[in-house]
């Protein structure tokens, strides 16, 4: 099974926000089997999801040349759950930035209504710490985002559409 | 703006709290982040950027945590801040209280340093 719990960018704009949507099924085994008899999307996967389209936000903002991970999840509300046929539509806002770290504020919407609130940190692999491997193998984040359809929908800062980086 | 002594507290026990999980008694102004608060390397990132939201300043990393000084030949000798260091560090934070750490300054031992007192001076310093 791929980690990958964002079907699609819908929108995205270099170092200011973007916008993806999850869909949820019932033959997903996380649906099926999370709460037998009530199958609902596990909300923790939601914070993956959105972790994924604002990692990625805060990723291409430095140009891929730093190693992001989630490092704190500062808020998590959820207003409703997310049922087998809902289409989730994620957005991801980065809201600010240092050298080790940024941090970025996300909703999840489900048929106009307000469906999930979260606050994200994410933190930068240190070097010295852990070393300079790749967190993926050569070429895998590109195909990770060609699958995602970001490059369809991607632009720079400028509002043109994004270049792929070398680092990827 | 200039804040008060009083808004500077609120407002970085505030901080704290949300990034610590700590209850509001517990942030006295003595109380150090790491051995009374349990903050933890990661949790520092978290309190800059509330920080910098709350009173509408940047941080930057080497103003709170001067690793190039502590990592530095010329300011360490044998685990302990030379006399010079520590007059680095005194320039470099004008706002902490080193007494302490002056009395025995072992480098393993700075991290533990910081009490909420010294947040408040160093916001104060940044923010008015």
């Amino acid at each position: 099974m791929r980690w990958l719990w964002l079907d699609r960018f819908t929108e995205f704009q270099s170092g200011s926000h973007a916008r993806g949507i999850k869909c949820v099924a019932l033959d997903e085994e996380v649906v099926d089997e999370y709460f037998p008899g009530h199958p609902f999307f596990p909300p923790t996967l939601i914070i993956e999801g959105l972790a994924q389209l604002s990692g990625i936000l805060v990723a291409e903002h430095f140009d891929f040349k730093v190693r992001v991970v989630l490092a704190k999840v500062n808020r998590a509300v959820y207003h409703r759950s997310a049922r087998p046929g809902d289409q989730l539509h994620y957005y991801a806002k980065l809201e600010n930035t240092q050298s080790e770290g940024a941090i970025c504020s996300c909703t999840s919407h489900c048929d106009g209504q307000l469906q999930a609130e979260v606050d994200l940190m994410f933190a930068f692999l240190d070097a010295k710490r852990f070393g300079v491997e790749s967190m993926f193998n050569k070429g895998d984040l590109l195909t990770m985002l060609r699958l995602m359809d970001l490059f369809h929908v991607a632009v720079d800062a400028d509002g043109q559409p994004l270049e792929i980086s070398p680092n990827l | 703006m200039a804040y008060t002594d009083e808004e500077i507290f609120q407002k970085v026990r505030e901080a704290l709290e949300d990034a610590l999980g700590v209850d509001e008694d517990e942030v006295t102004p003595d109380a150090t982040l790491v051995g009374d608060l349990g903050a933890e390397s990661i949790d520092f990132l978290d309190i800059v950027f509330k920080l910098e939201k709350s009173f509408d300043i940047q941080i930057p990393r080497e103003e709170l945590w001067p690793e190039d000084i502590l990592t530095n030949s010329t300011y360490v000798d044998d685990g302990k801040v030379t006399a010079q260091g520590l007059e680095e560090l005194k320039r470099r934070m004008p706002w902490a209280d080193l007494s302490n750490f002056e009395e025995n300054p072992r480098v393993q031992d700075f991290g533990n340093l910081l009490t909420v007192q010294d947040m408040c001076s160093y916001v104060k310093a940044k923010a008015n």
